[in-house]
């Protein structure tokens, strides 16, 4: 077992540092044997959707209420439920305290009896 | 600097206290001595705070007796218990005491600039005063209805404070339920309180934990103290309050809250190594925190993904995260009984924990600081109707990137060196809680990329053309913070062994805290 | 603490916790869940005072005290506390109220909460 875990030597942050900053010099020397000789403001540097018109901004960005639509899906029967539960009733919160109370007060009984 | 360094305890607390009660009366004077004044009081108290953690981490534990005729006098002649309420001040106290200071003064010097527009600045700031009096007395204290008394007056003060901004209507709906939650929290530890003193007639922690045995009614006591102080901490399944205060905080104000959170949880920890130590069911209670811990992980960050207002989604977040610390110290908890499990990987599970309380301060201050930014400038927490703002806002979008990739434990962020410990001790104790804290993880920088993706990645939409950045002195409270994420990770293990190695050791050994107020009795 | 398990006072503070409780569980009126509140503080309160009483004993007064015992007056102290912080909690909460009534126009918890989820 490691005694003091950031001293573990290949992730120690100096050496993450230094390759972070490798990396973004390789990254930069790629990009800069890209094509330059392209004009600005023409269709060159528009979007190309096969010949159609791209729909304005604020349709193409996407919201996030359809991020990770897939996920929430998937697990629908655990979210349901557990949305459901965040009701934001007052009450609901002190009906939850005062049974986890209760069943720790059983568990505590019943651990100490045996 | 001597006399300084041994009253120190009690000025910590004294002169947030003065301060606050000043603040009304100069601010009818004027705005700017109210605003010197406020800074002048939390920065002489986090000088204090260190002096007293240089002199802690060489010497030992410090004590101050209120009242008596030396502070060091704890049991006055031919008493054989302690009669006056003691302030025990110790490694891990210290550690809780210089992120509060720490916090509260960050939280301070970005309301200046934050509550500029608001009316009843005076009460604010000596509800921002009363809201730091608390967290510290609570960490300092070694008597159980002054902590009681501390809570109080923490609750009152952050209900307060989160319903700051009456013209929200959420806002006041989120300092009410925590209003209700608190009250009902520490009225049940005042019974508990007083179930102590009937049996054992002490008040004095350090006394109660060397006169302990362990009878029905401590059990009963027990449940009561640690259900009420694991709500205030926030741990599933009693986090409902959470985000409904959270989200409407001012941004000053919601890391002072969250820093009022971690005062509790450092009461339960108080309360479970030191008050009971050895004598209660170390197995179980152990386990129930960490259960709770587990549970506040998966529910917190599950939750979070679905949101999508932004300052909701941080403040489900904070559940999250601190579902992590609750893990760390369960483990501890758990093996406190089992001295070589202790030794090998409880101290490094609890120094996780506690590691990453200190991490977590400073990243989720920041996340909170760039939420409230996005707020300030476009009017709107919603996600759904943002877009493209890293154009606008290169700064905030720097510093959440910053905050985004700690709170996921991306190397090599100081998140990811406090959750490889926590890990690493979980997994020898069971693998499960590994491998759940590690998806727990990969959901968490699902739901930041999540952020970044809708509100600043992006094309320009049009009606966001004119946004530009927000003011210097928000961008210099982020910019500590995010400085103070990034000088953490790239010295952490100065960090541990500096201020968290002695605050774990400091909570396993309950001997040491009895010996410092009983002496040899 | 002498006598059987039916000390009355006792049985008091278990009969109100169990009210104060109730209240604060099931009703959604806000301001009768403050009033469930200040139940349980009285609750509370009363567990103090009553656990500090020694049988026959005398107001814990030094200056021309009677013979006898003296019941123990640390719980008062913690009493007389309590009940000022209670104070000070009723109020706060109340005055909340005030403002969701304003802004909402209801009192009731289910219909006038802003947050859910």
């Amino acid at each position: 077992m490691a005694t003091s875990v950031p001293t573990l030597d290949y992730w120690a942050p100096l050496v993450c540092l230094i390759a972070f900053v490798i990396l973004i010099a390789v990254t930069y020397l790629f990009r800069s044997r890209g094509r330059k000789q392209y004009k600005k403001g023409t269709a060159q540097t528009e979007i190309f959707l096969s010949g159609e018109e791209p729909p304005d901004t604020e349709e193409r960005h996407i919201r996030a209420y359809n991020i990770y639509w897939g996920f929430f899906q998937g697990l629908k029967r655990y979210y349901d439920p557990t949305i459901k539960a965040h009701s934001g009733i007052i009450n609901d919160y002190i009906i939850w305290l005062i049974a986890l109370m209760s069943i720790t007060a059983v568990i505590l009984t019943i651990v100490s009896l045996t | 600097m001597d006399a300084l360094v041994i009253h120190s305890p009690i000025l910590i607390i004294a002169i947030p206290l003065l301060a606050a009660f000043l603040t009304p009366l100069i601010s009818k004077a004027s705005n700017r001595a109210r605003d010197v004044l406020v800074i002048a009081a939390l920065a002489f108290t986090e000088f204090l705070v260190i002096v007293l953690a240089k002199d802690i981490y060489l010497t030992g534990i410090h004590v101050y007796t209120l009242g008596a005729s030396s502070p060091i006098v704890t049991i006055p002649e031919q008493y054989m218990v302690p009669v006056r309420i003691i302030l025990e001040v110790d490694a891990m106290s210290i550690f809780a005491g210089i992120m509060s200071a720490t916090v509260c003064l960050a939280g301070a010097i970005y309301s200046l600039s934050c509550v500029r527009e608001e009316t009843g600045k005076d009460r604010f700031y000596t509800l921002l005063l009363l809201l730091t009096v608390g967290q510290l007395g609570m960490e300092f204290t070694g008597d159980m209805f002054n902590l009681f008394v501390f809570l109080e007056i923490l609750s009152i003060s952050g209900a307060a404070l989160a319903a700051f901004r009456t013209r929200f209507a959420d806002a006041v709906e989120g300092g009410f339920k925590y209003m209700v939650i608190s009250s009902v929290g520490a009225l049940l530890v005042l019974f508990a309180t007083g179930i102590f003193y009937a049996q054992y007639n002490l008040l004095n922690i350090a006394a109660l934990a060397q006169a302990m045995q362990y009878t029905m009614l401590d059990k009963i006591a027990l449940t009561l103290l640690v259900i009420a102080f694991l709500m205030k901490s926030g741990g599933v399944p009693l986090h409902w309050w959470v985000p409904d205060t959270y989200t409407p905080a001012p941004a000053g104000v919601s890391p002072m809250i969250y820093s009022a959170t971690l005062a509790c949880m450092y009461a339960l920890y108080r309360i479970c190594f030191t008050l009971y130590g050895v004598a209660l069911n170390a197995a179980t209670i152990g386990w129930i925190v960490i259960i709770a811990g587990v549970l506040s992980m998966f529910v917190g960050v599950t939750m979070a993904l679905h949101q999508s207002d932004v300052k909701r989604l941080m403040a489900y977040h904070v559940i999250s995260q601190g579902g992590y610390m609750l893990l760390g110290v369960g483990v501890g908890l758990a093996v406190l009984d089992n001295p070589e499990a202790l030794a090998t990987y409880g101290r490094e599970a609890i120094s996780g924990g506690l590691f990453h309380v200190i991490n977590h301060a400073f990243f989720k201050g920041l996340l909170l600081l760039t939420g409230e930014a996005l707020f300030y400038r476009l009017g709107t927490r919603d996600l759904n109707k943002m877009g493209g703002m890293a154009r606008n806002m290169k700064f905030t979008c720097v510093f959440f990137l910053i905050g985004a990739l700690a709170i996921s434990g991306v190397p090599p962020l100081n998140g990811f060196a406090s959750k490889l410990m926590i890990y690493e001790a979980a997994y020898q104790l069971n693998p499960i809680l590994t491998i759940v804290a590690m998806i727990v993880s990969i959901i968490t920088l699902a739901s930041f990329t999540k952020v970044f993706q809708s509100a600043y990645t992006g094309p320009a939409l049009s009606q966001y053309k004119d946004v530009k950045e927000v003011p210097m002195s928000m961008l210099i409270g982020m910019g500590i913070l995010a400085g103070a994420t990034i000088f953490f990770s790239l010295f952490p293990s100065l960090v541990v062994n500096t201020i968290i190695y002695p605050a774990a050791d400091a909570l396993i050994d309950q001997a040491a805290y009895i010996n410092a107020v009983m002496g040899g009795v | 603490m002498t006598g059987s398990i039916f000390n009355i006072p006792f049985l008091a503070v278990a009969a109100l916790v169990g009210i104060a409780l109730y209240i604060i569980m099931s009703q959604r009126n806000l301001i009768k869940l403050v009033m469930g509140i200040t139940i349980l503080e009285s609750a509370v309160n009363l567990f103090l005072v009553t656990l500090g009483y020694r049988g026959g004993g005398v107001a814990p007064i030094f200056t021309n005290a009677p013979e006898g015992i003296m019941v123990l007056p640390v719980p008062q102290a913690l009493t007389l506390t309590s009940i000022v912080i209670g104070v000070a909690v009723t109020a706060l909460m109340l005055s909340m109220i005030v403002l969701t009534y304003r802004h909402t126009g209801d009192i009731d918890a289910e219909k006038s909460r802003q947050m859910k989820g």
